[in-house]
C-alpha cells in the first residue's frame, strides 16, 4: 500500500515537479519555504486539483495519471487543514462523523464511533461542542480524529502545528507523534517549521522552487544540509568554496580554517552554537575570525539568533545574557569566530 | 433632508390615516380577501425563487466558465427592467398565443395569465433577482475551503451543498428569501399587465390600493396603512438577525 506520487503541476509562474515514496506506516515530511510549491502538492494527492502531469499510485490503484483524475471524495484520505477547517454548523461529534455519514454509516453507529475517535484524541465531553468552542489544541485534536475516523490509506497534514501558539505546540506536537505511530496508512506532513518535521518524520523532502533539493532521514539532513535553505532551517550556516588541504578559499571571497582535510569544490557548515562574538578582536587560539556586522536578532529559546553579514554570512546562537552584556544593536559592527575543530566539511 | 424625504411620506399617511374609521374598513371583505391572497403569492413566488434562485447563485459564485457573466447579465435584467414591461414580456411568452403559453393551452387546455398562478409568475420573475444577488454574495463570503474539507470527507457535490455550504450561507439566504417575499409583497407594475386585477384570484393589496385611491380614498389610505405594517414587521421581526450577524450582505 506504498504512495508513489510524481506530481508535475503549474502554479502560475511556478512549476512544480516533485517525486514523492512513503512505505505504509511511514510519515513523509515535505519541508521547504513558504511559495515553495508543498501545499499544491499536498492538495494534488488529495485530489483537490488535479496535476499537469505524473501519477499517483497507492497499492494498486491510480489516483492521478494523464489519463484519470479520481476525484477528492472518491479517494480514501484523511486531511488536516492548517486552520482545522471544522464545520462551524455542526458539532464537535457531528464533525468527526462527517467523514462516516458520507460513506453511508448510519447517523448512530457514526456517532458512537466518533465519540470513540474524541476519547482516543483526549476530546471525551466535548462532542456537543462547536468548534468555535474549542480552543485551538483541542480543535487541532478534533480535526486529528475527523481525518482519521474513515480509517483511510492516506493522511495528509498541512502545518498541522502552525495554528497554535508554543506552548500547546509542544504536547500536541508529542500526542501527534503518537497517533501517526499507531496509524498503519501512509501519511505526507507538510511544513515550513523543521522542528515539526523532524520531530514527526520517518523521511524528509527538502523542497525549493518546486523542486526536491534533498531527501533523507531528519538526522541526514540535519547533519548534511545541501543548500543554504535547508542549512538555514536546521540553523547551519552553509559557506561554498574550495577546500585544499585545511583550508578553504570561499566562493564568495574570503577563507575559512577547517579541522579536516579536504580537496575540490566543498560545503563548509558552521553551527550556530559554535560562533562566538566579539566587540574587540579576539586574540588566541580561534583561527577563523571575521569583521562582520549584526544583520538582525531573534530570540530562540533561551539564546538569541544573530544573523551577520560581511564578508561571510554566518548564523551564531549566543545565551540573551552574552547578548545583553555585548549590548548590540542591528547594524553594529561586531568580531565573529570560529574554531577550526569546530568547522565540518562536506564534499559539494 | 435625505431623511425627511424618506420619511415624510410615511408620516403624511399616519396623519392622514382614518383612524376612528379604520374598523369598519379593515372589515370589508375585499380587504381580507386582497391581504391574504398577497401573503399567499408573495410566499409562494419566494419558495419558487429559493428553488430556482439558490442555484444560479451557486453557478455564478462557484464556476469559472466563461458563461458566468452573461448568466449574470441574464438574472440582474429584471432588476433594472420597468416592471410593466416585465409583464407585457411574460404575456408574450406565457400568454395563449405566445410561444409557450400556446403550446400550454393546446396540450393541456391551460392558460397562465389573470390567474393566481400568474400573479406568482409575476411576482417571481422581478423578486428574485434579489435573492439571487444576495445569496451569490453570501457564497462568495463563505470560505470554499470548507467544500474542500468536505470532498477529503467523502461528500460528492450534492452532499457536500446541502450539508456544508447551504448551511454556512442559511444567514444570506434568510436575508435573500426576505427581500424577494417583501419586492414580491409590493409588486404592482407585472402583476397588474400579466396578471389583471380580478378581486380574489389577481387583486394584491398594491392593486387593491391604486384602485381604491380612484373610488374611495380613504379605503386606499388604510391598505397602504396595512401594508407598511405588514413590511415594518417583517423588518422588525428580522432585524436583529440582519445586525446582529456580518457578513450578510442587505
Amino acid at each position: 500500500m506504498t504512495l508513489r506520487a510524481h506530481v508535475v503541476v503549474r502554479r502560475g509562474a511556478l512549476l512544480v515537479d516533485v517525486d514523492l515514496t512513503v512505505p505504509p506506516g511511514q510519515v513523509l515530511a515535505v519541508l521547504g519555504p513558504n511559495g515553495a510549491g508543498k501545499s499544491t502538492v499536498l492538495r494534488v494527492l488529495a485530489g483537490l486539483l488535479p496535476p499537469g502531469g505524473g501519477r499517483v499510485v497507492i497499492g494498486d490503484d491510480l489516483w492521478d495519471s494523464p489519463e484519470r483524475h479520481v476525484p477528492a471524495h472518491e479517494r480514501s484520505l484523511g486531511v488536516v487543514f492548517q486552520d482545522h477547517l471544522l464545520f462551524p454548523h455542526l458539532s464537535t461529534t457531528d464533525n468527526v462523523a462527517f467523514g462516516l455519514r458520507t460513506r453511508g454509516v448510519r447517523r448512530a453507529e457514526a456517532r458512537r464511533t466518533a465519540g470513540e475517535w474524541l476519547r482516543r484524541v483526549g476530546l471525551e465531553g466535548f462532542g456537543d461542542r462547536r468548534p468555535t468552542q474549542l480552543s485551538g489544541g483541542q480543535a487541532q485534536r478534533a480535526a486529528l480524529a475527523r481525518a482519521l475516523v474513515g480509517e483511510p490509506r492516506l493522511l495528509l497534514l498541512d502545518e498541522p502545528l502552525s495554528a497554535l501558539d508554543a506552548r500547546t505546540r509542544l504536547t500536541v506536537r508529542a500526542e501527534l507523534r503518537r497517533h501517526l505511530a499507531e496509524f498503519a496508512g501512509c501519511t505526507v506532513l507538510v511544513s515550513h517549521d523543521p522542528v515539526d518535521a523532524m520531530a514527526l518524520a520517518d523521511r524528509v523532502v527538502v523542497v525549493e522552487d518546486g523542486r526536491v533539493v534533498q531527501e533523507g532521514t531528519p538526522a541526514e539532513v540535519a547533519r548534511a544540509p545541501r543548500t543554504d535553505y535547508v542549512a538555514r532551517l536546521v540553523g547551519l550556516s552553509l559557506l561554498s568554496g574550495t577546500a585544499t588541504g585545511t583550508t578553504v578559499e570561499l566562493d564568495g571571497g574570503g577563507r575559512v580554517a577547517t579541522g579536516e582535510v579536504a580537496a575540490g569544490p566543498v560545503f563548509v557548515a558552521v553551527r550556530p552554537e559554535t560562533v562566538s562574538l566579539y566587540l574587540s578582536r579576539p586574540h588566541g587560539s580561534p583561527r577563523n575570525v571575521w569583521a562582520l556586522v549584526l544583520a538582525g536578532a531573534t530570540p530562540h529559546g533561551p539564546t538569541v539568533r544573530c544573523d551577520l553579514e560581511g564578508e561571510v554570512s554566518l548564523t551564531a546562537d549566543v545565551t540573551a545574557t552574552a547578548f545583553a552584556e555585548l549590548g548590540l544593536l542591528p547594524g553594529a559592527q561586531v568580531w565573529a569566530s570560529v574554531k577550526a575543530s569546530e568547522v565540518a566539511v562536506h564534499p559539494r | 433632508m435625505g431623511v425627511a424625504f424618506l420619511v415624510l411620506p410615511l408620516l403624511g399617511l399616519l396623519v392622514r390615516a382614518p383612524w376612528s374609521d379604520l374598523g369598519p374598513q379593515l372589515a370589508q371583505p375585499q380587504v381580507g380577501q386582497a391581504l391574504r391572497l398577497s401573503l399567499v403569492s408573495a410566499t409562494l413566488a419566494t419558495v419558487v425563487s429559493l428553488v430556482l434562485g439558490v442555484p444560479i447563485a451557486w453557478v455564478l459564485a462557484r464556476s469559472t466558465t466563461r458563461g458566468r457573466s452573461v448568466l449574470r447579465a441574464l438574472v440582474t435584467v429584471p432588476l433594472v427592467l420597468p416592471p410593466v414591461v416585465g409583464g407585457v414580456a411574460l404575456f408574450l411568452v406565457l400568454g395563449r398565443q405566445g410561444i409557450v403559453g400556446r403550446w400550454l393551452y393546446e396540450t393541456f387546455d391551460y392558460t397562465i395569465p389573470f390567474t393566481t398562478t400568474a400573479v406568482v409568475v409575476a411576482e417571481t420573475f422581478v423578486a428574485m433577482p434579489f435573492l439571487v444577488i444576495s445569496v451569490e454574495g453570501a457564497l462568495r463570503a463563505a470560505d470554499a475551503r470548507f467544500e474542500d474539507a468536505a470532498a477529503t470527507l467523502g461528500a460528492d457535490r450534492w452532499t457536500t451543498f446541502r450539508r456544508v455550504t447551504l448551511p454556512l450561507v442559511a444567514p444570506g439566504v434568510a436575508a435573500g428569501a426576505v427581500l424577494c417575499w417583501a419586492r414580491a409583497l409590493g409588486e404592482f407594475g407585472a402583476t397588474i399587465t400579466f396578471a389583471g386585477n380580478f378581486p380574489g384570484t389577481t387583486q394584491t393589496m398594491p392593486l387593491a390600493v391604486y384602485l381604491a385611491l380612484q373610488s374611495n380614498p380613504e379605503g386606499a389610505i388604510v391598505l397602504s396603512l396595512v401594508l407598511l405594517f405588514v413590511s415594518l414587521a417583517t423588518l422588525l421581526l428580522l432585524r436583529d438577525r440582519w445586525l446582529g450577524r456580518s457578513g450578510v450582505p442587505s
